[in-house]
């Protein structure tokens, strides 16, 4: 029962992380953006790289050059996700939104058939890979590593959270998802605030890329396909937009998915995870903590 | 310290404002008067930089602004308070007058000007921490006029800020714009209500199917037959 818990908030752990950048996203202007899975797969393949380049200069010591790729890794995707809305999305600003849906579909296939070019179709084989100790916690198996990762992934996630809520940047990123022209006559540079809320998004689905490279071992060029449809799953549960639902949410994924696992078998693990996703959105399309908007027009 | 001239405004195939030309100096109330879409809206949004003019110039302070972008023109102290209010409905009030002074970089001067507006619009320090969507019609207006204060205004630029308020409150809001104005605020202000404005203006504007038609003291315009039976009577 307690490994089942603890299984299911690892893999949630990784949830929340890309589906927040899901969910600032569409918050602020309103696009599901598709291609957000391939940045998490962008993370992994830079972490990868930059592992590769340093060789064995870490030797057997593994946590601590893993945080410094993980570091430079968060802020080369971030600037990638700069880019693609750079490049993809701000020219369309104002368009239709399904203009903008089909382009965050392409702009997914550009990355993985991208990435296909560059590193081929085999998987790669992560070259730090997580073992280690293992520790009884309330009678779940975890290791030292597994403990490590799932902090960093809630102090990645309570500093967005903080950024969001407290900071001049995080108001503006919220003043312009209700009301971007209003924003304007703030003095907000509302392509700006666009580009810094990309920026965390992917660099935060970076982070996850890394950390699921370690964890897992191995990553290839489509691993963020399934895993942006489960972070949009999450944010969904949760309320899409809002923040601490979208963490909510993964977490909850995570343990739905172990639980059914267990009850179900493995086989059954994504069609709970997307039967959960369309129950959510014919029930309740606005998540468990979505906006309840209070407004006297 | 305000010069508008010939201002050409095209939406698509339409001209919405054909030559406007107005001016406001220190320390005065100007109010532009005029049906609905005349092209009062139009003439503040071209001023503050959310529309593109096709012809004409802006000048603020002697600089042209024609073509500055809004936080530029936020930052030289000419702030744009819009119809309809846009308050952020789901932000705090605090949170509200914060983002009006967004570009003021210094949180000292920031909080001292958030404090002041709490202290002349006692109200919103009552509401700080509600959502501004919860706010009456006439304290929504209220905290926008107070969050564009914030940015620390030279020139105001208000639009129809009477809309949709009881006659009681559209006073409160135009003894607010008065008592800003006497502390050294000039003041744009667009309205329907030409009675409220012109009991508070120096001077005004009519404008009229994207033209100005008519301006001159409020005292004179006010007096007038023309603006009597078309917007007073």
């Amino acid at each position: 029962m307690s490994q089942l818990i603890w299984n299911g908030l690892f893999v949630g752990a990784f949830y929340s992380l890309v589906a927040l950048g899901y969910s600032m996203v569409y918050g602020i202007i309103k696009l599901l953006n598709f291609a957000h899975g391939d940045l998490y797969m962008l993370g992994a393949f830079a972490g990868f790289a930059m592992l590769g380049a340093a060789g064995g200069v870490f030797g057997s010591m593994t946590l601590l050059p893993l945080l410094v790729v993980l570091v430079l890794t968060m802020a080369a995707t971030g600037l990638a996700g700069v880019a693609l809305e750079r490049v993809a999305y701000r020219p369309l600003r104002g368009a239709p939104r399904l203009s903008l849906l089909i382009t965050a579909v392409g702009a997914s296939f550009a990355l993985e058939y991208g990435m296909h070019l560059v590193a081929g179709a085999d998987p790669r084989v992560y070259p730090v890979r997580l073992g280690g100790t293992t520790l009884d916690l309330l009678g779940a198996r975890v290791t030292v590593q597994q403990l490590v990762l799932v902090l960093i992934a809630v102090a990645l996630m309570i500093v967005l959270n903080v950024l969001v809520t407290r900071s001049r940047e995080g108001r503006a990123m919220r003043a312009i998802a209700l009301d971007p022209r209003a924003a304007r006559l703030m003095g907000i540079d509302v392509d700006a605030v666009i580009s810094r809320a990309f920026f965390l998004g992917s660099a935060l689905a970076g982070a996850a890329g890394v950390m699921a490279g370690a964890y897992y071992g191995k990553i290839d060029f489509l691993m963020g396909f399934l895993i942006g449809l489960k972070a949009f799953t999450a944010a969904v549960i949760g309320g899409i937009g809002n923040i601490p639902g979208t963490m909510l949410g993964g977490l909850l994924l995570g343990l739905l998915e172990s639980f059914g696992t267990y009850w179900l078998g493995g086989e059954w693990r994504d069609v709970f995870a997307f039967g959960v996703l369309i129950l959510f959105l014919t029930v309740r399309p606005t998540g468990l903590l979505g906006e309840r908007v209070t407004e006297r027009v | 310290m305000l010069e508008v001239s010939g201002l050409d405004v095209h939406y698509g195939g339409v001209h919405a404002l054909r030559g406007m030309s107005l001016t406001v100096g220190e320390g005065e109330i100007v109010a532009l008067l005029g049906n609905n879409g005349a092209g009062k809206t139009t003439t503040l949004s071209a001023i503050s930089g959310l529309v593109r003019p096709s012809a004409g110039t802006i000048r603020f302070d002697g600089r042209d602004i024609t073509r500055a972008s809004p936080p530029d023109i936020v930052a030289a102290g000419l702030v744009h308070v819009p119809e309809g209010r846009r308050i952020f409905s789901t932000l705090t009030v605090h949170e509200n007058l914060q983002l009006g002074g967004y570009l003021v970089r210094d949180q000292s001067v920031l909080r001292s000007r958030v404090e002041r507006v709490y202290e002349l619009l006692p109200r919103l320090a009552e509401r700080r921490d509600q959502h501004g969507g919860t706010l009456s019609g006439g304290e929504q207006q209220m905290l926008a006029i107070g969050r564009g204060l914030v940015a620390g205004p030279r020139l105001l630029l208000l639009d129809e800020p009477s809309m949709g308020l009881a006659p009681l409150v559209v006073a409160a809001v135009m003894r607010l714009i008065a008592d800003i104005n006497a502390e050294g605020t000039a003041v744009l202000l667009v309205e329907q209500n030409a009675r409220a404005a012109l009991r508070i203006a120096h001077r005004g504007y009519v404008i009229e199917s994207g033209e100005g038609s008519l301006d001159g003291p409020a005292g004179d315009l006010r007096a007038d037959p023309r603006v009597v039976e078309a917007y007073l009577g």
